[in-house]
Parts: C-alpha cells; sequence; structure tokens
C-alpha cells in the first residue's frame, strides 16, 4: 500500500493518553483534514507524522517504509507551523531559500526556486522584504512556499489560518486547495474549524479525546455521522433520544415518527436531525406539537427554536421557504424519517 | 495635577542620582590641583592626565584587560551551559544554574574571601591571571541570566520548522539558534564587563598587593592622597557605562532584558 | 530536534566546560573557605588544618554582636529607605512612555554599574567642606559656613541608599511593569482617588513583591565594604569590613572565614525565604 500509513499509533505523556491507537490510511494526492476540539491529540499526531514527537506505540509507514525511527530532518516534508515559524532574521527570500540554502544548493538554484514559488504564491518581487514587513495573509503564504521549496513528499499544516481574520481565512482556504490540487502532494491539515475541513478536504479525519471517532469525505460525515460526538461536531444538529413502544413504532419526543425504523437489536437510541431538515407546521397537524420559545432571523436563515416534549429543536429555514412562526405561538414539529440518521452515543 | 507631582517625584531621584556624579564633574575641570566645587577655572588637563600619566595608564590597561578577558571567561561559560539547559530535559543540570547565579546573590566578600582562599592554597595568589577567572565566576551570572532569556525568547517552532526542513542538530544551531542569541550573547558581554570594570573587592583580595586596577588605584588614591584625576577617571567610567548601556538599549530589547515580557505593546 | 532527556556522553558535552568551571573555580574555594573556618591560626598569616570551633566562639563577644548588630540595622535601613522611594517611583517610571523608561534604565545600570570606590569618592566629595553641598546651604544662606558631613553615619547611609537605589529600581521593575494597568483604572471607576488606588489596590496587590525586594536589598546591603570604610568611621564598619579587615591586615584567615560562613547562612537563609515568598505568590 504506498502512501501514508499510520498503525495503531499511540502517543502518552506521563499518565495522560494524548492519543489512543489511531490507524489511519492516506493514498498518495490526498488533501486531509484532522478535526477536532482542542486537547483531542489532532496536533500530536501531525507531530507525529513530522517526527516531532515519538510515538509511544505503533508505526508510520510511508511508501511500505517505517520512517517511525527516521529523524525529523531526514523525512523530506513540509510543514507550516500554527506559528507560521518563519525565521525573524532572514528576508522572505532567505525563508524560502532555507531548505535549499542547508543543502548547499547553487545560488542561482536557489534564486530561480525562490522566483518560482513567489510568483505561485502571487508574492512576486517580495524576495527582498523583511518577514515583519509582510501581512498577516502574505506571511502565511510565505510559510507554505517555504514547506514547499523542497517538493516534500508530504505536506502538513498545524492550524495555518487560525491567526487569519475570517474573510481572508476562507480566501486562503480555496488558495490552498487550488495549490494542492496544482500540485498534487499528500496534504495532511489541522483544523478546530468544521467550515475549513469542509472546503478543503478530501477526507475528514474527526478526533476526540485522542481516538478517530470517523474518517470519511465531508458530505458523508455530515450526512452520516458515526456517532453523537460527530454529529454535533460537524455543523449543528438536534440530537434527540428515541424508542420503540410496545407496537414497535419509533417514538420521539413523546410522538411516533412515520417510516422511522431502528435496528433490529436496538429499542433505545439515539438520533441526529439538521436542523434544516426540521420542518415546521401549523399546529393540529401530524408531528410533535411545540411552541416558539425563540425566533433568530439572520436575513439570510432563520433559525427558529421550538420546545417539544422537555426539549429545544432547532429548525433552519429561508425567509422565502416556509411561514414564518412567531415566539409563543405553538407549532408542530415534523421530522422526516429519512433525514433521521441513528447515532451510537 | 497629577503629571507635575508624578514628574516632580521623578525629577527629585534623578536629582538624588545625579547630584554627587554632578559634584564629581565639576571637581574633575578644576584648573588647579584642588578638591573644590564649584571648580575654579576650567581644564581638561585631568582627563588627559589618564593616559598621560603612566601610573593611570597602566591602572586602566589592566582594567580593560582584565573585564574584557573575565567577561569572555564568564560568557564562555554560561554559554554551553544556557544553551544546554534549553535544549535538553535535565532538571538535576539546574544545580549548575544556581551555582552560576550563587556568586552574585551572596555578599561579594564571601566571593573574594573564597578566592583568596583558593589561590593561596594553590600557591598563585597574586598572579594576574588569577582575577579574571574570579571575575568570570564572579560575574558568570550576568551572561547566564541573559542568555538564559534569550533562549526562552526563540521560539520552539523555529527549531521545529528547521528540522522539518532538513537542518540537523549542528546546522539548526549555526543557522537558527545562533543569529537569534547573538544580541543576548553581546549584551550578557557587555553586563560583565562594565561590572568587571568597576569592581573592587574581589579584584582586591586576589591580586591587590601585585597589581592596580582603577578602582583600586581610586581607592588607594582616596586613603593615600588626593587628586583631580580620580574625579576624570570616575566620569570617564560612568560615560562609559551609560555609552554600553546605552547600545544595548538601542539596539536590544532593555525592558524584556531586565524581566518585563511583554515590552512589545506600549 | 526534540527537546527531551540526554542519552548519550555526546549528549552532555555542552555541560562539561561550565561545569568544570564552576566546580573548580566556585564550589571548591568556597569548601576551602568552610575549612578553613575550622582551621587553628599560626601567628604569621598561616594556618593548620585543624577542626576547631574557636573561630565561631569569638562570635560571641561583645565586640563581635555589636559589629552584626551594626550590620544588620544598617542593612535594614537601607532596604527600608530604598523600598520607600523606589517603589513610588518605579511605579511611575512604570506609567511614563516606553522611551523615557529606556533611557531611566540605561541610568539606572549605569549607576548600578558604578563601583562602590567611585560612590564612595562621589559622596565624600559631595559631603566634604570644600567641595560639598553645604557650599550651596551657604550660598542660600541656610547656613553660616560650609562644613564636613564625612565621616558620619548618615553619609554611610546615603552612600549605601545611592548604592542600592537602582538594584531597588530594577529588582520591582519587572513586577510593577507586568501590573494589570486596568486595576487602577477599576479602583478609579470606583470613585477612589489616585493616592487612595495606590496604597489601597497597588501596594496590596504586590504585598509579596515589596517583601521580597526588601530582603533581596537587605542582602545586597549586607555585602556593602567600601562605602562604610570611606563614609564612616571606624564604630560604622560592617562585617563585611571586618572579614577583609581580618583576612588582609590581621592575617587571621580562619576567623575571616567563619565570619564569611556566618555572613552567607544569614544570606542564604533569606534568600529562601525571598524564594519562599516568592513562589506563594505565583501559586
Amino acid at each position: 500500500m504506498s502512501g501514508l500509513v499510520l498503525q495503531d499509533v499511540a502517543k502518552h505523556f506521563g499518565n495522560l493518553v494524548a492519543v489512543d491507537n489511531v490507524s489511519l490510511t492516506v493514498p498518495h494526492g490526498t488533501f486531509v483534514c484532522m478535526l477536532g476540539p482542542s486537547g483531542c491529540g489532532k496536533t500530536t499526531v501531525l507531530r507525529m507524522i513530522a517526527g516531532l514527537e515519538d510515538p509511544t506505540a505503533g508505526e508510520i509507514l510511508l511508501d511500505d517504509k517505517d520512517i517511525t525511527p527516521v529523524p525529523t530532518h531526514k523525512r523530506n516534508l513540509g510543514m507550516v507551523f500554527q506559528s507560521l515559524a518563519l525565521f525573524p532574521h532572514l528576508t522572505v527570500g532567505e525563508n524560502i531559500a532555507y531548505p535549499l540554502r542547508i543543502r548547499r544548493a547553487p545560488r542561482a538554484e536557489q534564486q530561480k526556486r525562490v522566483d518560482e514559488l513567489l510568483s505561485l504564491i502571487h508574492l512576486d518581487g517580495y524576495a527582498d522584504r523583511p518577514v515583519s514587513k509582510l501581512s498577516g495573509g502574505q506571511r502565511q503564504r510565505v510559510a507554505i512556499a517555504r514547506a514547499l521549496a523542497l517538493s516534500p513528499k508530504l505536506f502538513l499544516l498545524d492550524e495555518p489560518l487560525s491567526a487569519l481574520d475570517a474573510k481572508l481565512r476562507e480566501a486562503m482556504q480555496v488558495e490552498l486547495r487550488q495549490l494542492q490540487q496544482k500540485l498534487g502532494i499528500t496534504t495532511i491539515v489541522v483544523t478546530h474549524d468544521q467550515r475549513e475541513a469542509m472546503t478543503m478536504a478530501d477526507l475528514v479525519v474527526v478526533m476526540g479525546e485522542g481516538r478517530i471517532r470517523q474518517a470519511a469525505p465531508p458530505i458523508e460525515i455530515y450526512r452520516k455521522p458515526a456517532d453523537a460526538f460527530v454529529a454535533d461536531f460537524i455543523g449543528s444538529t438536534n440530537l434527540l433520544d428515541v424508542e420503540t413502544d410496545g407496537s414497535g413504532r419509533a417514538v420521539v419526543l413523546g410522538s411516533a415518527v412515520p417510516g422511522l425504523k431502528l435496528p433490529d437489536d436496538q429499542h433505545k437510541a439515539m438520533i441526529s436531525v439538521r436542523p434544516e431538515d426540521v420542518h415546521l407546521k401549523a399546529p393540529g397537524s401530524d408531528g410533535i406539537a411545540g411552541k416558539v420559545n425563540f425566533v433568530r432571523d439572520l436575513g439570510g436563515t432563520i433559525e427558529t427554536f421550538v420546545e417539544a416534549g422537555g426539549k429545544i429543536v432547532v429548525a433552519v429555514t429561508t425567509p422565502r421557504e416556509r411561514t414564518k412562526f412567531a415566539a409563543g405561538e405553538a407549532v408542530s414539529v415534523v421530522l422526516p424519517a429519512e433525514a433521521c440518521v441513528v447515532v451510537k452515543q | 495635577m497629577k503629571r507635575i507631582l508624578s514628574r516632580l517625584y521623578l525629577a527629585l531621584v534623578g536629582l538624588l542620582l545625579a547630584l554627587p556624579l554632578v559634584v564629581v564633574a565639576g571637581v574633575s575641570v578644576n584648573e588647579k590641583q584642588s578638591l573644590t566645587f564649584p571648580p575654579e577655572g576650567f581644564s581638561l588637563a585631568w582627563y588627559t592626565q589618564i593616559f598621560a600619566d603612566s601610573g593611570w595608564r597602566s591602572a586602566l590597561v589592566n582594567s580593560v584587560v582584565l573585564a574584557a578577558s573575565a567577561a569572555a571567561l564568564a560568557v564562555a561559560i554560561a554559554f554551553p551551559l544556557a544553551w544546554f539547559l534549553w535544549r535538553r530535559i535535565a532538571p538535576w543540570a539546574n544545580i549548575f544554574q544556581v551555582l552560576g547565579l550563587a556568586p552574585f546573590i551572596l555578599p561579594p566578600v564571601i566571593t573574594a574571601l573564597g578566592m583568596l582562599t583558593f589561590w593561596a592554597t594553590l600557591g598563585f595568589y597574586g598572579q594576574p591571571w588569577t582575577a579574571a577567572i574570579s571575575h568570570a565566576i564572579f560575574f558568570v551570572t550576568l551572561p547566564l541570566v541573559t542568555l538564559s532569556l534569550g533562549f526562552s525568547s526563540i521560539d520552539r517552532p523555529l527549531v521545529e520548522a528547521a528540522s522539518t526542513m532538513g537542518a540537523d542538530e549542528r546546522t539548526v544551531l549555526r543557522t537558527v539558534v545562533l543569529p537569534l542569541i547573538l544580541p543576548y550573547v553581546i549584551s550578557g558581554y557587555a553586563f560583565a564587563f562594565v561590572l568587571s570594570l568597576n569592581e573592587y573587592i574581589v579584584a582586591y583580595m586576589t591580586v591587590g598587593f601585585t597589581m592596580e586596577t582603577l578602582p583600586i588605584k581610586i581607592f588607594n588614591a582616596l586613603r593615600y592622597g588626593y587628586t583631580p584625576t580620580m574625579a576624570s577617571v570616575s566620569i570617564f567610567f560612568v560615560a562609559i557605562a551609560a555609552i554600553v548601556f546605552g547600545l544595548i538599549a538601542h539596539f536590544g530589547d532593555l525592558p524584556r532584558l531586565l524581566g518585563a515580557m511583554d515590552s512589545t505593546d506600549k | 530536534m526534540k527537546r527531551e532527556p540526554p542519552r548519550s556522553l555526546a549528549d552532555y558535552a555542552p555541560l562539561a566546560f561550565p561545569a568544570v568551571m564552576l566546580v573548580v573555580f566556585f564550589v571548591v574555594p568556597f569548601s576551602t573557605m568552610i575549612a578553613v573556618s575550622f582551621f587553628r591560626r599560626q601567628q604569621g598569616g598561616f594556618y593548620t588544618p585543624d577542626f576547631v570551633v574557636d573561630n565561631y566562639a569569638r562570635f560571641l563577644t561583645t565586640f563581635f554582636g555589636g559589629v552584626l548588630g551594626f550590620s544588620l540595622m544598617l542593612a535594614i535601613m537601607v532596604a527600608l529607605v530604598c523600598v520607600a522611594i523606589a517603589f513610588p517611583f518605579t511605579f511611575l517610571l512604570a506609567q511614563t512612555k516606553r522611551r523615557v523608561q529606556i533611557v531611566w534604565l540605561v541610568v539606572m545600570l549605569s549607576v548600578l554599574s558604578l563601583s562602590e570606590v567611585i560612590i564612595g569618592f562621589a559622596w565624600s566629595t559631595l559631603f566634604s567642606r570644600t567641595a560639598g553641598i553645604t557650599n550651596l546651604f551657604v550660598w542660600l544662606g541656610l547656613m553660616s559656613e560650609p562644613q564636613a558631613l564625612v565621616p558620619g553615619f548618615g553619609a554611610v547611609l546615603t552612600g549605601m541608599v545611592y548604592q542600592a537605589l537602582p538594584y531597588t529600581v530594577l529588582v520591582l521593575y519587572p513586577a510593577i511593569v507586568r501590573l494589570d494597568p486596568t486595576l487602577t483604572e477599576a479602583a478609579r471607576t470606583l470613585g477612589a482617588s489616585p493616592l487612595l488606588a495606590f496604597f489601597n489596590v497597588i501596594v496590596p496587590t504586590l504585598r509579596n513583591t515589596i517583601v521580597a525586594t526588601l530582603i533581596m536589598v537587605f542582602v545586597f546591603a549586607l555585602g556593602s565594604y567600601l562605602l562604610p570604610q570611606i563614609l564612616g568611621r571606624p564604630q560604622h564598619w560592617t562585617l563585611s569590613v571586618l572579614i577583609t579587615d581580618q583576612a588582609i591586615y590581621q592575617s587571621n584567615m580562619p576567623f575571616a572565614a567563619a565570619m564569611a560562613v556566618f555572613l552567607v547562612l544569614i544570606s542564604l537563609s533569606l534568600v529562601a525565604l525571598t524564594l519562599f515568598v516568592g513562589r506563594r505568590e505565583t501559586a
């Protein structure tokens, strides 16, 4: 199997289990986003791939070769750090040329490569500027160019866009994805921003408490979350308890949901329903009886918070789509069976 | 009102600090060899005396050579120690850090007496180089503190970034660590140099009877006969200290060096 | 390049030179001094290895007790005066612009690095009859004729405060600069006057810093050696002077060493106290 393979990799810091038996296969050219809340072990996994941390157990293979004992400086990878780690004592050009310079590449070759990379990141002519004189987005791009200077096999990025403001971040996400597709390089990005992961990744790896909760393409993660943790972390969702009653119907919030089936061996479970799949209707019809608690009208979308069966269910609609309900109104909540995903707790 | 009071207070302390130096400066330009203030007449003759008079000149040379070599040795001791403590996880090695800080925290007479007994026991008492080693140990604290601070200011991701780009240990040291630590090496050297230049008791107890440094010479002059050259030398020394620290402040981050970490905002 | 414990002998190599230097030229001399403090003195400046506590027994004399008491009292006074002057000074300094602060820091460092000899000479000049400050008072009509203020206790105290003041400011500076400026602002919005806010908010917040600084300055002042000699009379001599006097002029190394060991014990216990106070603050 070519590509990057993690086999039962674990990392303990004293008694703390930071990474717990992680196995993952990343084929060549894949863009992977490791996603999870802070402290879930995603950065530690990335650092182990880079050789900046030694795994407590397990192996890391690159193209069938065990690289676990190989020191960082011999792994031939490019890495962008959260703090960017641009050398403050070097100019933009010197930063990008650094990996070539320490390998004693001829000056002309260094110069040529720097020019190539600068034009790749749209910063032509910036070679002689000190890095301190660059904007956040420009520094970001210099860090990327520097990591790519040697055309590495692996491109690792640790929260690379976290320091940028929201607009610039979204633009950089697109730019980074396009750059990766152009170069076809295996890329692993660590992030806690699920929008970032959805925008860029071929494969999203959701981590929680040191373990991989789900590894799948972005839409699958969104549509078919493996467990409550993933459902809750990716986008917003309604997590509701479901039970089968005596006659075999699935009951949610005290009302039966027609068409919803639980796996045969279970009669209690949890379902995830995305807010945009929740329908609100005038009361009296089918569905779960509830009362509108609060309405957040964001212009583009309307979020309606409905109190039903002692819980709050959120429904999202666009203004043109459906009737708007006001706080205090009685409504009926309809959960389409096909939108209810049974998730592990 | 508040600002005026605040400035007044700062100015008063400034006056207290300046007053003795102003008087010494005044005395140093007296025309005659008398201790009078305000000065009678104006002459810079006592400043040329520092270099013209063979006694003062040799004391100056002794002091500068002593300070330059002691500071170099202090940096040579402090650098590998600070680097090791930064580079490795070795809590027990902090004992050497404590040893490096101790001479500066304890009353100087302790180090002085320790050195005196040590060199006397070995039979090297009075050799000029013993003073250089003694001063290097006595002032090793200064480069040790500036260098520890300097290393802690190097972002570890910089080092990690270098290694992801293929730099091994030596290359990282040469291309990343050294350029970034250099200002701290220089300020550590400068601190040790200036303090060694002014140090009296350790120098006196080790080589006081065989070699005259400037502080020793000034003290002897104070005891055995006044000369305005003492005043001119004192002002000369104040000027050297002010220039050295001024340069450190100009090229480095003085508030940070003195322990105020968040000095970037203001 | 991971930060990890050293594994091979080569990993320890950088430590070799500093370790050897510090052990040979600090630990060994220090130990020699402790050993000598138990040796027996011989007439003519030499001593023979022995184990006697006579040198320590001499501490019990009234003369030694007087010197020790005076040294401690003097150091306490210097510490109190210095902190009283330096604390408001540093607080006000921390509120000035960065450039102004830097200029003051350069001044402080320059004065701090001044040789005790130069400080002593400067103050003895300032307090002298011919070139001193009393000439100014005469000129202002405050005094009828100039007089010498040295030697005297006031001169010793002034000189030592002058010497220790920059040290005090530099010890206080980091703690005060890092102080949250919103603290006083909050007190001000609650109706406290600037002076009230200073005494009710700033001083209590930094209480441990102040205590630690007092101890640090005390130890610093304990080390003053030349100023009591230049600016004072023999009754103003401190333990440091006495140690040098015994070592160099009386050639009684064992007794000098015993006094030095005693001084170390006082200093170390106070430094330990400072660390303890400091730890409580960060906890």
